[in-house]
């Protein structure tokens, strides 16, 4: 393959013909080749590479309400939000919410898979029902938890449960001390995506061999958590990496439920709620914006290596 | 999908057998299932009740379980309301989730059957810089993107709301690595039949391709109907709200109908409860072989 491709490059830098055969069927393949890949890399060319090379542009400019700035600022940018309160505040609201969301997420979906799993009769129908919130948005899930769960006031379900054990209500929303609102940001998001890494788990279960359990029941082990400790869980490593990492990704763009939930404010605003408000809110700073989402963007992917680095993605492939 | 038939009648982890242990365990195990069926479906309990129910009902000192009379009227009154363009908003959403998923599913087929099976130099190289482009976080782009559509006066148009979101990196990836795995033998019958790669695509290859492009299909339309933070980028004036957009409006705006309300939630997840109830075999194979909802 290559020794042709070679040949033909020759042929055609040397404007030799002496293989036209061969030189057409070469330049037939790049046409296509273009036809079936050119339009998607233009795309890709317009809505990725270029948002991305000009965000790194503006973000080293100074650009209120324009796309095309012309006052240099150097890196005074990223100073501005690596200094900026509520940018790092935002981060810190991100690292609570991740050290909720992560583990419990986590630890409810594999037990919700190996129930269901486990069960011998109407297992899909187990399975459905804990699938179908995915089919809600968090928009639907906020505007039920914020409204009808966690309104803060007596007709609210949440509260009316209380009220039968005789107490009093709660503004779940908008309690800073104790911090009740992360009860309702944290039970959406594992209403919403529980299902789906459960659905994970499961096809993992699923591809453990049955002989291993069989070994194991026949050299004794105890069949509940010996089995689950030394079996289960090390069968498991290549999809528990795959849900940690996808997760943890997830969260770091947490918008939609903060966003419908509690709105833009200090005590509970998640860097892209933030991000979003400097730059397309009233004011729109586009240079502080794009600078914010760079550094979010490195931060991310760090993670996301070292995440892998850890746990080790490169071994756990399948 | 080999996996899951070969395990079906699987036994499954030998345990809890005849002790009374054993026994105390599955009884705990259902008591948790038990709970855990309750807690999922409450919400959509809250959904129906609250959609056909009179504020009053709703915001009344004690719970209803269940509304005597049902406010069927409620269905009218929300598409009446003059305050929230709801029809509007259902079709904008339908005209992304259909239309963007076609799109999507178009280019990134054809571009992941191009990288798997059209000898190219420098394939190698695009290839890479459509993987690249996973390694950055999609949300975080949303400023930028913003950018460029504003650039092309696409704010507040279908164009806006459909059109950055077509190219897909992670599809192509996904289409990629299927295609890989395609049988040659039946791609080279009808080359030899004189089909250039155009024919053996669109005649041999796709139709035999179906059940993997269901399974993106139902999946990307879901993460189309249900995004929110591109279409509120872009749907600044509501007549190019999605119902997404709309409801979250709608929540925000100075007086809120709650039955109403509620019922536009219950009329916005119905097309998605029927997508699972007939095409789940599809989305559960679709969210293993990806792994990745949007």
């Amino acid at each position: 393959m290559s020794a042709s491709v070679k040949t033909a490059t020759d042929a055609a830098t040397t404007g030799e013909r002496r293989r036209p055969k061969r030189h057409k069927g070469i330049a037939g393949n790049s046409l296509s080749f273009w036809l079936f890949v050119g339009p998607f890399v233009v795309g890709l060319l317009v809505f990725s590479y270029l948002p991305i090379i000009w965000s790194l542009i503006l973000s080293f400019f100074e650009a209120y309400n324009t796309a095309t700035p012309s006052k240099f600022v150097g890196l005074q940018n990223y100073v501005d939000m690596l200094t900026d309160h509520n940018f790092l505040s935002s981060l810190g609201t991100f690292t609570i919410f991740a050290v909720f969301i992560v583990p419990l997420t986590f630890v409810l979906s594999l037990a919700l898979a190996l129930l269901v799993n486990q069960v011998k009769i109407a297992r899909s129908f187990f399975r459905s029902v804990f699938f179908l919130p995915t089919a809600c948005s968090y928009v639907v899930a906020s505007l039920i938890w914020r409204l009808s769960i966690f309104n803060g006031v007596r007709f609210g379900l949440a509260n009316t449960v209380l009220g039968w054990f005789g107490i009093d209500n709660i503004a779940w929303l908008s309690t800073v001390d104790p911090p009740w609102y992360w009860l309702p940001l944290v039970t959406v998001r594992l209403w919403l995506q529980l299902g789906f890494y459960m659905i994970l788990f499961i096809a993992g279960l699923q591809r453990i061999s049955p002989a291993l359990y069989e070994a194991a029941y026949v050299d004794g082990a105890n069949p509940g958590w010996q089995v689950f400790r030394y079996i289960t869980l090390p069968q498991l490593r290549a999809t528990s990496v795959a849900v940690l990492i996808l997760n943890l990704i997830a969260a770091y763009q947490a918008f939609d439920e903060f966003y419908n939930l509690i709105g833009n404010v200090n005590y509970a605003r998640p860097p892209l709620v933030y991000l979003y408000g400097i730059s397309l809110g009233s004011i729109q700073d586009l240079g502080h914006g794009s600078a914010g989402a760079l550094i979010l963007a490195v931060i991310i992917m760090l993670v996301t290596l070292l995440q892998s680095r850890i746990f080790g993605f490169g071994k756990a492939g399948d | 999908m080999a996996a899951s038939e070969r395990t079906t009648g699987t036994p499954q982890p030998i345990g809890f057998s005849r002790t009374t242990i054993g026994r105390i365990g599955t009884v705990l195990r259902w008591i948790a299932l038990f709970i855990a069926v309750v807690l999922f479906l409450l919400p959509f309990y809250l959904i129906l009740r609250n959609a056909l129910s009179t504020e009053a009902d709703i915001t009344a000192p004690d719970w209803t379980l269940f509304p005597s009379d049902l406010q069927w009227g409620n269905i009218s009154q929300l598409f009446n309301d003059t305050e929230v363009p709801i029809a509007r908003a259902l079709y904008n959403s339908a005209v992304v989730g259909i239309l963007g998923t076609a799109g999507q599913l178009l280019l990134a087929s054809m571009a992941g059957y191009g990288l798997a099976r059209i000898p190219y130099r420098h394939a190698d190289k695009i290839f890479y810089a459509i993987v690249a482009t996973l390694m950055i976080p999609a949300a975080v782009t949303f400023i930028p993107s913003f950018i460029v559509v504003s650039s092309l006066g696409w704010v507040s148009s279908l164009r806006g709301l459909i059109i950055p979101t077509l190219f897909s990196g992670f599809a192509a990836f996904l289409f990629r690595q299927y295609f890989l795995g395609f049988p040659k033998e039946l791609e080279e019958a009808a080359r030899v039949d004189g089909a250039g790669y155009f024919g053996v695509f669109w005649r041999i290859v796709v139709p035999n391709s179906l059940p993997f492009f269901a399974a993106l299909a139902a999946i990307t339309f879901i993460g189309n109907w249900n995004s929110f933070l591109w279409p509120l980028v872009i749907g600044q004036d509501s007549s190019s709200w999605t119902i997404q957009v709309a409801m979250s409006t709608f929540v925000t705006a100075q007086t809120i109908n709650i039955h109403e309300l509620f019922m536009a939630v219950a009329v916005s997840i119905l097309p998605l409860v029927l997508i699972f109830a007939f095409l789940q075999r599809y989305l559960i194979q679709g969210v293993t072989q990806s792994g990745i909802k949007d």
